[in-house]
């Protein structure tokens, strides 16, 4: 890989392919496995449409994510505000001229391939971010005008997502965001101010919100109110999962997914027909491997000798554990339907690239984990 | 910090699994299962209904249907216009069919005609690849072959309303038929049959996707009667334009071999549906077309009646047989004159003479001598005034005043002028057809007790049946002597060539010869001015004031076996309209040998098991 002039002591190719964390990707093929033989039994037990797809799209992944991962840590450190404003200019592009689907604003066709610029923002917020905060010291991050900068880089595609409207990419991006001010060493009680701001808010956000956000957020407050409408979802999903009880009604079997009561199976309630057909003995396992996947995650990097890598991995991960709860939480009731699709398991493949993009950072923030690097961004001697 | 912040919301994750997946499981499999699993219900074949030779006079048609489901086909209008060319489909029907598509689901099939012919379906059959969502169902629709022949025995099938829901699921059927009247009626649950069901599992939008069990139904049972089509359905020839009835008894088993009430009606169109228009005019026909006059009409039996008023003097032994009486034409009673028919009298007469020429003041002299309260008593003996208990709902029970009865029901005392109409049957009398025939079969089989029935047997299953009948014979307690003299001057009225008010009627077959009696009932007052100018004649005066004409009758005379009773409203005489009536049936009835066959030899399927119709016909 190019070293683009940098004059730290590099290691080899061979190097960091050996540093490569393999460990870390086995557990990723394996969630990708179980979703999908999901999507095998989604389609009543056929690759088509979904799971041959999915498969390629994971491959071709899988190999993105390991480039990214052996680019040595400073380059992507350098390019992260450049990325930012083009992820940003994208994001305007669809705002003026995007193709509009499912009742939103998010594509912009390529031709070849639909490119979803806020799916791209999720990596370049944490990019830029941990940019931003790389070169602070603890006295700068306690100065509050200090934060006013990555508050507003945060406000930008924070705002143009929501005018989508996305909400729910929108709370990852805010919530991402948060947890590497967080890492950065912001203190708590700024966290709470912002918290009751939100909750002030709330009435004002309230109407600004789409006719269908509303119907969400009120049908998830009573799902009974409306089962045949806006509630029918919710009551589905979570039949789905009662019904599968402790073990299950056993791949393939269940009821709920396979006669379509259950909507959408293959992507946001994926995890209720994983949930119906292997029961909570089957969502529990998968928990634990999403669990095992953050642990490492976490442990890659506590390990990192330099911020940026820090903040990078925290907002990664944190941003994978968004994903992961915010699903699980709507296809159990516990939140409203945001459509936020299950990491590695849901049919999809801009989820899946960025997911594998993020990882492959994550990766790289592990191989090039005793890189020192200066405030500004030079070697640190 | 970060961590123990993430854990904390994946046990939250892991709590919310455990209360649906655990907690609240055994709920949700049961919203689960609700959702997937539909119960259909099977409805099951009705029963036939066959006469007494096995002849099915009820029975289920194949009703030919054109369906289409529309998300088979691409364009609904295109294909509906390629098919009306190939049947024809009236405006409504189609308009009718493209509603319902679109209140339907794409794969629900939707009626377009229905009772469609042979040649219909075969022409689709041969068109079906130009006809792309367009299939032929077969269901099942009552047919009553002989249409208003039968129709108020049988009575009619019809959608249940919601008065007659039960709570058995298989009324709730759509298009589900139950019996509304008559023998359909009395053996609906036996019928009916019990309903079987079919498990199957849809999905989200209703399509079914398998059966997941199925318990198969029990057809209906086959209810055989004891009625004879055959004969049936020569008086109902013989009665058109009448509004009248006819029933015959077998004398000694009280089975129903014919029973005609006319005019009749379709009951097809009950089972159909009316059209309002047919509706009205069913009900606004002073004929009563709905109406089994057999048994819920009331009329005044006039001189039929006479026999048991001569039973009921004979026991009193208020006179002998040879006992006579004057008629001068009249006799007086206070202030009152009561008239025979005969304006100068018979003469003197004896019993037998009087019945012969239905002398009404010999009649008003032994009823003076009898008292009501006596022959309403030998009247409801002999079947009059008291239901008979047929198997058939809707029976009225008619009337025999009593003293006592008048007392409550009018409260008013009992005149002997009272007495002396009773005694010529009429008055406040008031009887059934059916029960003039049940008299008649009592008085021709030597006063023995019959209920009439119109079941023979209720088939569960061939060779398994449950028979209707072979109760005990019970004496009714008439003496046998006075029975012999009724039978003989009955006898007289058909056979007599001088005196008879029935001689021209006389069956001359030998071995086939009737006894029987007149009756003919005023239905409006005579004044003394009319008495005085002369009684208008029948023909004179409008259909719904013509007199009533009534003939009661058993063949043969020697050995009887069948009793009648003819009713013919308005008809006129009862010697000249209503005994040529019974001349005629009691003679097909004979020639045809109704009454044979024992029970049970009808059932077709195991004909060897039992002795047929024609064996027995010739033993």
């Amino acid at each position: 890989m190019s070293q683009e002039g940098l004059n730290t002591p590099d290691l080899t190719l061979r190097q960091k392919l050996w540093q490569v964390h393999w460990l870390f990707i086995m557990l990723l093929c394996v969630a990708a496995g179980v979703g999908l033989a999901m999507l095998y039994s989604a389609a009543n037990g056929d690759m088509q449409p979904w799971a041959s797809r999915q498969f390629a799209r994971f491959c071709i992944g899988l190999l993105v994510m390991i480039a990214i991962a052996l680019i040595d840590i400073r380059i992507w450190m350098r390019y992260a505000y450049v990325f930012y404003v083009i992820t940003l200019g994208l994001l305007v592009v669809v705002e003026l001229a995007g193709t509009i689907g499912m009742g939103a604003q998010r594509w912009l066709n390529l031709g070849y391939f639909n490119l979803q610029p806020s799916e791209l923002m999720k990596i370049a917020l944490v990019l830029a971010l941990a940019r931003y905060f790389h070169g602070g010291s603890i006295e700068d991050v306690g100065r509050p005008t200090y934060l006013i900068i990555p508050l507003v880089m945060i406000a930008l595609p924070a705002a143009l997502v929501l005018r989508q409207p996305d909400l729910g990419t929108t709370l990852l991006l805010v919530m991402a965001s948060g947890a590497i001010f967080f890492t950065a060493g912001v203190r708590l009680w700024k966290f709470a101010i912002v918290l009751i701001a939100g909750i002030g808010g709330m009435p004002v956000a309230w109407q600004f919100m789409r006719e269908y956000q509303k119907q969400r957020v009120l049908t998830f407050l009573n799902p009974e109110s409306d089962p045949l409408g806006a509630g029918y979802h919710i009551i589905q999903s979570k039949i789905a999962l009662g019904s599968g009880g402790l073990f299950g009604k056993g791949f393939m079997q269940g009821t709920q997914g396979h006669l379509r009561f259950l909507p959408e199976m293959q992507t946001d309630f994926i995890f209720t027909m994983l949930a119906e057909e292997f029961g909570m003995v089957g969502g529990v396992g998968l928990l634990g491997l999403y669990a095992l996947i953050m642990i490492y995650g976490f442990a890659m990097m506590l390990r990192c000798r330099n911020q940026f890598g820090r903040l990078v991995g925290a907002g990664i991960t944190t941003t994978f554990f968004l994903y992961v709860f915010i699903n699980i939480a709507m296809v159990m009731g516990l939140i409203p339907v945001v459509g936020v699709p299950l990491p590695l398991i849901s049919y999809g493949g801009t989820a899946m690239m960025t997911l594998l993009i993020g990882f492959g950072l994550l990766l790289s923030v592990w191989v090039h984990r005793d890189v020192m690097i200066g405030r500004r961004g030079g070697d640190e001697v | 910090m970060l961590a123990g912040g993430k854990s904390a919301l994946m046990a939250a994750l892991i709590g919310r699994m455990y209360y649906l997946q655990v907690v609240e499981s055994d709920r949700y499999k049961t919203l689960a299962d609700e959702n997937r699993i539909n119960l259909r219900l099977l409805a099951p074949r009705r029963g036939r209904i066959v006469d007494r030779f096995g002849v099915p006079i009820a029975d289920n048609q194949q009703n030919y249907r054109a369906l289409l489901i529309s998300e088979n086909t691409r364009d609904i209008e295109y294909t509906l216009d390629v098919l009306g060319r190939i049947i024809s489909i009236s405006p409504a029907e189609r308009r009718r069919t493209v509603r319902d598509v679109k209140r339907n689901r794409s794969f629900v099939p939707v009626t377009i005609r229905e009772n469609l012919d042979w040649e219909d379906v075969s022409r689709i059959e041969v068109n079906a690849p130009d006809l792309p969502g367009i299939f032929i169902d077969v269901g099942q629709s009552r047919n009553y072959s002989y249409g208003a022949d039968t129709a108020h025995v049988l009575g009619y099938v019809a959608a249940v309303s919601p008065k007659e829901l039960t709570g058995d699921p298989l009324l709730e059927l759509p298009g589900f038929r139950i019996g509304k009247a008559g023998v359909e009626k009395v053996h609906d649950t036996a019928l009916r049959g019990s309903g079987g069901s079919s498990q199957v599992e849809v999905n989200a939008f209703g399509r079914v996707i398998r059966e997941l069990s199925r318990t198969e139904g029990q057809p209906g049972t086959e209810v055989v009667l004891t009625l004879d089509l055959g004969l049936q359905q020569f008086i109902t020839r013989r009665l058109e334009g009448h509004s009248a009835s006819v029933v015959v008894l077998d004398v000694l088993e009280g089975e129903v071999l014919a029973m005609v009430s006319t005019p009749g009606y379709d009951p097809n169109a009950f089972n159909r549906g009316l059209k309002s228009e047919e509706w009205k005019d069913l009900i606004s026909n002073p004929m009563a077309p709905l109406i089994n006059k057999s048994i819920a009409g009331r009329y005044s039996p006039g001189s039929t009646f006479k026999m048991a008023v001569l039973l009921a003097a004979l026991e009193k032994g208020v006179i002998a047989p040879d006992n006579q009486v004057f008629c001068r034409g009249y006799v007086e009673l206070g202030d009152f004159k009561f008239h025979c028919w005969k304006k100068h009298g018979h003469g003197l007469v004896d019993a037998k003479m009087a019945i012969t020429q239905s002398c009404d003041v010999y009649f008003y002299e032994i009823a003076k001598r009898t008292g009501i309260d006596r022959i309403s008593a030998m009247a409801n003996r002999l079947g009059l005034g008291v239901l008979s208990g047929i198997d058939l709902p809707g029976e009225r029970s008619g009337l025999m005043p009593t003293k006592k009865w008048k007392r409550g029901a009018l409260d008013q005392p009992w005149h002997q002028g009272e007495t002396l109409h009773a005694g010529i049957g009429q008055g406040y009398v008031l009887t059934t057809p059916l029960q003039l025939a049940v008299m008649t079969a009592h008085l021709a089989n030597g006063g023995v007790e019959i209920t009439p029935k119109l079941t023979r047997l209720v088939n569960a299953s061939v060779g398994d049946g449950t028979t209707n009948g072979a109760d005990e014979k019970k004496s009714l307690g008439i003496p046998a002597a006075h029975l012999k003299l009724v039978q003989e001057a009955m006898a007289e009225v058909v056979n007599n060539p001088v005196f008879g008010t029935a001689k021209k009627s006389r069956i001359k077959e030998p071995g086939m010869e009737m006894a029987g009696k007149t009756g003919t009932v005023q239905v409006r007052r005579i004044t003394k001015t009319e008495r005085d100018a002369g009684v208008i004649k029948n023909k004179d005066l409008p259909w719904k004031e013509r007199d009533h004409a009534l003939f009661v009758g058993f063949a043969p005379v020697h050995e009887p076996r069948y009793a009648i009773s003819v009713v013919v409203e308005h008809g006129g005489g009862g010697s000249s309209v209503a005994a040529p009536i019974a001349h005629d049936v009691l003679l097909v009835a004979q020639r045809r040998n109704s009454a044979a066959t024992g029970v049970g030899t009808i059932v077709q399927t195991e004909p060897t098991a039992r002795k047929s119709p024609e064996k027995v016909a010739k033993g």
